[in-house]
């Protein structure tokens, strides 16, 4: 019964359900202009706030005065930590389990530090006040260097015990935060020992930031009649972010409501509690008025979220063969004047023990020490799951300079160590469990897409004219084979501040047999209102177009912990499937009601429940839905609604291939990718068009990342990319074309066996990159570059080599 | 405080006049004066294109014009080229070939990407890349943007053709 008959296939087409390349509903009102971001909110009698910031990086504050400022026309008040101070808010927990000041508190630990909040009638006058507080500060010597900073007798957080543990455990140095460990390390140890070869390296993946173009900000609004607080803003985890605000503001929580309302891209950026939102809050609790803040790209380029930051000293073992043994890693990490990381509660270092990739590597060990210094506080996800990009962007370096060190080809190396399909479920030598692949399949498939062997032929010619003195320009084959980690997370082990990191979603279907779904993800332009909609046209045979879906709003949607790490799919994905079953084992019954029948006697078949055998008598979801609403059905409940919390059983593990062929001018640094092929297995493709919108945006992210783009220091601590004159994004001009591709491995525990994809390309993309331009090198002697590969960096590899003559 | 100037403008064919700063920049003006909340801010420093309009003809990042410099002029903001009911056709193309995902870039990007194709109605894609390099997007990559803009060409020039 269930073959696709012209008539069942045409059902099946107008549900435009999974697999559809379903065009998006949020589009009509962005291509409009008719989108609804927080700076676009206006409400009667709204205040604007505007910071004072520190220009030092380390320093005391010895005094503050605010005369000038408060005597501007216009200006209503402005805040110190001492206004703060009675309330408890002028600290706040961060996401680490550390706690960061609101505002400056007797000193500053970051350049762009908060340090006093002014309120004024608008944005000018703000700005202008901001300008006429004056504060006195005290210069302090300047930790930028996270190994100087385990040595140095500075000390930053004079706020803390340097006796006590932190929130991870014992602290060796009062600039230490943590040390988190996994694997073995004696044994690892005892392999490194014994290894017929083993490489080693210090990979560092610098300090780099988000940066959405829309930058972040909210608008408070205390309601003093009912005593409810609304709080608008770039959040996004919205949910998380009520909670928070309940717990530090004591305001009960029923009486908190928080919308994000459209947000103009996050990748991590918007997952944070800021100063801003803490200031606003406050600022609408004393003026009785709504009080707006939006942070302007320097500040948000130079305080709200950096990301990576990683020092990662690695050592491989393995046999003559080429069969790894073991991998080693220690890695210290650099989180600024406060760990405000955005990290699941039990994982200080993110999914970092993700490390052994995609390879079989039967002993490993993993430590990671957490430094304070003198920089921005922040250490979230820049797309990607905690940490993952740098776990893979370390794995992948790893892998080329161990083949270096073995004289034998990157792509055949991998071929041999890869996880073979019939290990999964594998157990990784760091503690994950991955669910599925089928890594063998999609490197021999993009292999011969790019045509591998030929290239290498054309390399090996280019160097030999290279040599001649024909050309001037390089070849660089850049591959990598990844495994992402995503969908955080199951409650036993991921919690963020306690609360589980479960997600969810509640439909009601509408008599006329239309619905709606609300959930507790929200969309920074992934596509939800679309996506998550084809779904639940699959499992409940309500055309998609029929079903509005709704995040975001704390008051109307259920508790989830929101949009990052890629769990939107894998979490908020799988409880909208499993609360779309709800709905239809309801409908079951009241089609068998209908049909007098048994409930067995039916089965589901596209949008209707079908009498078994005799598929010519049925009945649709439409008219089921009717039925739930006006007809009194004996032992079942009127109405049709149901709703998921969904606590994944495990991670998912996406993977791909992803090969870069670079061309690289020897004399001016200069690179031109020619060829950038990405093949993707997020297990079922609920939207191929958007997965494909999403590779090629977290492409262009990655080569943003490892070409160009970083936050850098001088050594006083001062920012040196604080603009988008410094900070690097793509132009249109700058970024090439992509070639995308997929196998598809269903994720066994997922409810429709999709794994997410918005990270991957992020995650897979820097080390094809950056492998690329260390390929180049490579038969010059080249083993390890650190990013960014702008042009400066390239020719200085050339010429370090001796390329220039 | 300098003194207000008047100022008198047109938007989207409908005229304005009022008193302002000469500080006021033309984004704020259009943003918070007018509620054109189509064009957007991503830097305010000329360089993300998030707020590109047209000014007598020209693409402008109205974040680095002040509205006293824009004094008289005819504008047009993303608000002004097509109506839900009567899209333009990039709007359209956009929509049809995913050129947006968060759709912060996307007025500004539409908004120039119409200027584009009156300078230059035939464009290739390396001359859609440069055309378009004043406005960033950090979400799709450009790809299906680049994409949206060959097809709404071709949709224009075959309408051309078709009344000729
Ligand atoms: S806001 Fe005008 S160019 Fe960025
Ligand atoms: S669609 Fe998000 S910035 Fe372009």
């Amino acid at each position: 019964m269930n073959d696709m008959t012209p008539e069942r296939e045409e059902r099946v087409a107008g549900l435009k359900g999974l697999g559809c390349s379903r065009k998006r509903v949020e589009d009509a009102r962005f291509t409009q202009g008719k989108g609804n971001y927080v700076d676009d909110l206006k409400m009667p009698g709204m205040l604007h706030g505007d910071f004072v910031r520190s220009p030092y990086a380390h320093a005391r504050v010895k005094s503050i005065n605010t005369e000038a400022a408060m005597a501007l026309d216009g200006v209503v008040a402005v805040l110190t930590a001492a206004d703060l101070a009675p309330l408890g808010l002028h600290w706040m927990p961060t996401l680490a389990g550390d706690k960061q000041m609101v505002l400056a508190d007797g000193k500053v630990l970051f350049q762009g530090q908060e340090v006093a909040y002014v309120i004024a009638r608008d944005r000018y006058i703000a700005a202008d006040a901001v300008e006429l507080v004056e504060v006195e500060y005290e210069e302090l010597p300047v930790l930028t260097d996270p190994f100087e900073a385990l040595k140095s007798d500075v000390v930053l957080r004079e706020d803390l015990d340097p006796a006590a543990p932190g929130a991870h455990g014992p602290r060796k140095h009062p600039n230490h935060i943590f040390t988190w460990e996994a694997g073995d390390r004696e044994a690892t140890e005892q392999v490194l020992a014994e290894a017929d070869v083993v490489a080693e390296e210090m990979v560092y993946y610098h300090r780099t930031h988000p940066c959405p173009l829309e930058t972040c900000g909210c608008v408070a609004s205390m309601d003093k009649v009912n005593g409810k607080l609304t709080l608008w803003g770039t959040f996004q985890a919205p949910h998380a972010i009520r909670t928070v605000v309940s717990l530090i503001s004591g305001i009960e929580e029923h009486n908190i409501r928080v919308i994000s309302p459209d947000i103009g891209g996050g990748f991590g950026n918007k997952v944070g509690a800021y100063a801003g939102y803490v200031c606003s809050v406050v600022a609408s609790i004393v003026t009785g008025q709504p009080v707006k803040w939006v942070e302007d790209r320097m500040e948000n380029l130079m305080t709200t979220a950096f990301a990576r930051d990683y020092w990662m000293k690695g050592k491989i073992a393995a046999t003559k063969e080429g069969k790894i043994t073991g991998l080693w890693c220690h890695t210290t990490a650099d989180h600024g004047g406060f760990d405000a990381c955005a990290d699941p509660t039990k994982f200080p270092a993110g999914f970092m023990n993700i490390c052994t990739g995609s390879y079989d590597i039967p002993t490993a060990y993993l430590a990671v020490d957490g430094v304070y210094t003198n920089k921005a506080p922040g250490g979230v996800a820049y797309r990607c799951s905690f940490r993952v990009t740098e776990a893979a962007y370390f794995i992948e370096r790893m892998i080329e300079v161990l083949a270096i060190e073995l004289n034998m080809d990157a792509a055949e190396l991998r071929r041999i160590n890869f996880i073979r399909k019939d290990q999964f479920p594998y157990q990784s030598a760091l503690g994950w469990e991955y669910d599925s692949g089928d890594y063998h399949t999609a490197w021999d498939k993009a292999l011969n897409a790019v045509g591998y062997d030929d290239l290498r032929k054309e390399q090996a010619e280019r160097i030999e004219a290279f040599k001649r003195g024909e050309t001037r320009k390089l070849l660089g084959i850049g591959l990598t084979h990844f495994t992402e980690i995503v969908g955080a997370g199951p409650v036993k082990n991921c919690d963020i501040l306690g609360l589980g990191m479960f997600d969810s979603c509640e439909i009601r279907i509408h008599p006329t047999g239309s619905a709606i779904a609300r959930l507790g993800t929200i969309s920074q332009g992934q596509g939800h209102a679309t996506t998550f909609a084809q779904i639940l046209a699959s499992e409940i045979g309500i055309p998609a177009d029929s079903i509005t879906v709704e995040e975001g709003d704390t008051d109307t949607a259920p508790y989830g912990l929101g949009t990052y790490g890629s769990r939107s799919t894998p979490v908020a994905g799988a409880a909208t499937a499993m609360a779309g079953r709800k709905i239809r084992a309801k409908a079951q019954m009241i089609a068998a009601y209908l049909l007098e029948v048994h409930d067995d006697d039916v089965e589901f078949d596209v949008d209707r429940f079908v009498i078994k055998g005799a598929p010519e008598r049925f009945k649709t979801m439409k008219e089921i839905a009717f039925a739930a609403y006006n007809q009194a059905i004996p032992g079942i409940e009127p109405g049709l609604e149901a709703v998921s919390y969904y606590d994944p059983p495990n991670m998912t593990y996406p993977f791909g291939a992803y090969i870069c062929v670079m061309e690289i001018d020897v004399d001016t640094g200069e690179h031109q990718i020619r060829q950038f092929y990405a093949l993707d297995d997020c297990g079922t493709r609920i939207n191929p068009m958007i997965i494909e919108g999403q590779v090629h945006g977290g492409l262009t992210e990655a080569l943003a990342i490892a070409m160009g783009q970083e936050i850098a220091y001088d050594e006083m601590g001062n920012c040196k990319t604080g603009t988008l004159m410094d900070f690097f994004l793509p132009t249109a001009w700058e970024t090439p074309h992509y070639t995308t591709d997929h196998t598809v491995t269903p994720s066994p525990h997922h409810p429709i066996g999709a794994k997410g994809v918005g990270e991957s390309p992020n995650v897979g993309g820097v080390p094809a990159f950056s492998n690329a331009v260390h390929d180049a090198f490579r038969a010059f002697g080249l083993r390890q570059s650190h990013m960014p590969h702008d042009h400066w960096r390239i020719w200085k590899i050339a010429d370090d080599l001796g390329l220039h003559g | 405080m300098p003194k207000k100037m008047h100022i008198e403008l047109t938007v989207n064919g409908q005229s304005h006049e009022f008193l302002a700063e000469p500080r006021e920049l033309l984004i704020h003006t259009l943003r918070e004066r007018l509620n054109l909340t189509g064009p957007h801010i991503g830097c305010e420093t000329s360089h993300c294109g998030a707020c590109t309009v047209i000014v007598n003809g020209k693409s402008v990042k109205s974040c680095t014009m002040f509205v006293a410099q824009a004094n008289g002029a005819d504008l047009t903001t993303i608000e002004g080229l097509g109506t839900p009911d009567v899209p333009h056709v990039l709007q359209t193309a956009f929509r049809e070939h995913h050129g947006l995902q968060c759709g912060f870039c996307t007025p500004g990007m539409i908004t120039r990407a119409s200027k584009l194709l009156e300078e230059n109605p035939n464009p290739t894609e390396e001359e859609i890349r440069f055309g378009m390099a004043g406005n960033l997007c950090r979400c799709t990559g450009y790809q299906n943007i680049v994409k949206s803009i060959l097809a709404a060409a071709s949709e224009l020039n075959a309408a051309k053709e078709a009344a000729e």
